[in-house]
């Protein structure tokens, strides 16, 4: 029982780590380069506009997706490694 | 064969279509009522809660703000897709390991308080119906305008066939609807898109489009499209914003709002296991991504496409004559949503920004003011049209349109149907209905909310592009944060979780009933609604991300000072963080 409650603490942990960085990638391409950072990212021309604008009409969504994948497929395996996932 | 009969063709077919899937797939169970059962594979989910989550605003109105905003509405792109990387880590997979039928059972469980469940059931009603009235209106312009059926008619129509599917079939016939409305929609979308960008710019992937050379002046498209509305005195369609506040807290009220949309949230509760809840929300993604990166394309080449054809020579030569326009010009002002007044009297359209600043120009150049007004949603209707495409292509845009509002309109209906019968019948008034009686009463208060939503389709209440911004303020302030609290806190207990939701959904809906009049009534505003007036620069509809913030605050600060939660409280919290252990979606 103690054993059981100290792998799901670490599990806890590691699902908030995770959880912390991808939120931190999903913050910095939408918030920060397609919004606040874009007047520095104006130096870096993408087809006929600049890196910021990009980010704000397109990638932003592609890191989205890469985003979720990752973390689901992080997260399956983690439940496998502390013996969580379902049967 | 007329356009009529193709248009008749194409809706008629993928009408069949849904009442044949109604048929096949009727529910027999309360568990197939809600939760389709319980064993949809994630990616046919994903493909549903795509349909589910794109409404007639992603289908119709998305590229015309788009185009009509150029960057600075970017926040519909990012807002409308970043919701579900917050789904996706913090909600779906724990609500799914939970196990239960609704948005408020979690809630009601969670805060061990039916208050809080009844908060959550007003908040979900109010948020879904505001948002549903808007799936009708578009249903009506949809066969309005391509079927060429009085209004009501259309919607009647409308109404009956989600009617067959969503009563008879519950969750389970609506996910499958849902799948083939995506196909639909997602095709009529595309099609004219590629041809579009195939014509301005030689490359036929819409998105790769947006960011290569315009063939015509071999100049890049945006930077063509920012030259042509800057001789018509508009803002560069890539201009940044000086508001960044503003854009950011518009920005995170969408995503917030989306994560926290309870139609949404309960198509997560039909996948078998927790592990594919997180799948699922990746191809859902996916889904609407292909929609979602389309849209700026669109949206760019269609304001492209609508200056030329007004400017033939060029933004700085003579302007179309109106006796030359074509003819979905001619059609388009038969709806009223095209407008042409000759203010100069030289018979032709001058259209530009009309603004104190370009009036030196425009008077040097013989125009009195701008002659034309273009409804921002009818360019994603129009496209085909604009873009002289064959009549089939016009026909699936009609059957396209239909297909996002509709599958939408079923989703939010059901959310409200299971709402009133499993939470208020089963939940409050009668705890010892059995399964056939609940479900029959699913049934019934399923018929009465699309009775009532077809009602109010017909009479819409004159402010339904202010109310869709409720429905997300409300979601975002209310429901996110009471979910997210529930599963990442021990800490928050019934009275913490009850103020913080009142607190953040009576902040948000004050801020904005101030700005847009109380009720929506017109001319009670408080204020103007000019940025001038605004809070620190924040506009109402991006109130939302402040209102979650005041909801965590109040939650957090009133729990602390109150009695921590039970223990079988914080028994569950601990459960639901682990997935082994869920099973299906169960009732009790």
């Amino acid at each position: 029982m103690v054993e059981h409650k100290k792998n799901a603490a670490a599990y806890w942990k590691a699902n908030l780590k995770l959880i912390w960085i991808s939120l931190a990638i999903w913050a910095l391409v939408s918030y920060g380069f397609g919004i606040l950072l874009r007047p520095f990212l104006s130096g870096i021309a993408v087809g006929g506009t600049d890196l910021g604008f990009w980010f704000a009409q397109q990638g932003s969504i592609l890191t989205f997706i890469g985003l979720i994948f990752f973390y689901a497929w992080r997260m399956n395996k983690l439940d496998k490694e502390f013996g969580l996932d379902e049967e | 064969m007329s356009q009529f009969a193709i248009n008749l063709i194409f809706v008629g077919a993928s009408f069949a279509l849904y009442i044949g899937i109604a048929i096949w797939a009727r529910a027999g169970s309360t568990k197939e009522f809600y939760v389709a059962g319980g064993g949809v594979n994630p990616i046919t989910n994903g493909m549903a809660t795509a349909a589910d989550w794109m409404s007639a605003a992603s289908f119709i109105s998305m590229a015309g703000l788009i185009a009509a905003g150029g960057y600075a509405n970017s926040s519909f792109l990012m807002g409308w897709t970043g919701g579900y990387v917050l789904l996706a880590m913090l909600l779906a997979p724990y609500l799914r390991k939970f196990g239960k039928f609704t948005v408020p059972d979690f809630i009601g469980d969670r805060f061990y308080s039916t208050s809080a469940r009844l908060v959550a059931v007003a908040c979900l009603i109010i948020a879904s119906v505001t948002y549903v009235i808007g799936q009708m209106t578009g249903a009506g312009v949809a066969f309005s305008r391509f079927l060429e059926v009085e209004n009501d008619t259309g919607l009647l129509i409308a109404a009956v066939v989600v009617f067959m599917y969503a009563v008879m079939g519950g969750m389970k016939g609506i996910t499958y609807t849902q799948v083939a409305q995506y196909v639909v929609l997602i095709i009529a979308y595309t099609i004219p898109a590629v041809f579009i960008s195939l014509q301005l710019t030689g490359n036929p992937i819409p998105p790769l489009g947006l960011f290569s050379t315009h063939t015509e002046s071999g100049m890049p498209l945006l930077q063509k499209l920012d030259e042509v509305v800057r001789e018509l005195g508009f803002q560069d369609y890539t201009a940044d914003v000086s508001n960044k506040l503003n854009m950011v807290l518009f920005t995170l009220s969408l995503m917030i709002g989306t994560a926290g949309l309870p139609h949404v949230i309960i198509r997560f509760f039909t996948v078998p296991k927790v592990a594919d809840a997180r799948w699922s929300a990746g191809w859902a993604l996916v889904f609407i991504a292909l929609l979602y990166l389309t849209a700026p394309a669109v949206a760019s080449m269609a304001r492209l496409n609508l200056l030329t054809t007004i400017y033939p020579a060029g933004p700085t030569a003579e302007a179309i004559h109106y006796d030359e326009r074509p003819d979905w010009i001619r059609t388009w002002e038969n709806t009223g949503l095209i407008r042409f007044n000759d203010k100069n009297g030289d018979g032709r359209i001058q259209m530009y920004n009309d603004v104190p600043a370009f009036q030196e120009t425009a008077e040097a150049r013989g125009w009195a003011g701008n002659e034309l007004t273009v409804n921002n949603d009818i360019l994603v209707l129009a496209n085909p049209e604009i873009a002289n495409l064959p009549g089939w292509v016009i026909g699936l845009i009609a059957a396209g349109g239909l297909a996002a509002a509709l599958s939408t309109a079923a989703g939010l209906l059901l959310a409200i149907s299971s709402a009133v019968s499993h939470d208020l019948i089963k939940g409050s008034i009668n705890p010892n209905i059995s399964d056939k009686g609940e479900l029959l009463a699913a049934r019934i208060s399923m018929g009465v909310a699309i009775v009532v939503a077809t009602w109010l389709g017909m009479n819409p209440p004159g402010f339904a592009a202010q109310v869709v911004a409720l429905a997300f303020g409300i979601a975002a302030a209310s429901i996110f944060p009471a979910l997210m609290m529930g599963i990442f806190s021990k800490r928050v207990n019934s009275k913490g979780a009850i103020a913080g939701m009142l607190a953040g959904l009576i902040s948000t809906v004050v801020y904005i009933f101030l700005y847009l009049g109380w009720f929506f009534i017109p001319g009670t505003a408080t204020f103007a609604n000019v940025e001038a007036n605004w809070l620190f620069g924040i506009s109402p509809l991006s109130f939302g991300a402040v209102g979650a913030m005041i909801n965590f605050a109040v939650a957090f600060a009133v729990s602390a000072m109150t009695e921590e939660p039970p223990q079988e409280i914080q028994d569950l919290v601990e459960s639901v963080r682990f997935p082994r252990g869920a099973g299906v979606a169960t009732g009790h």
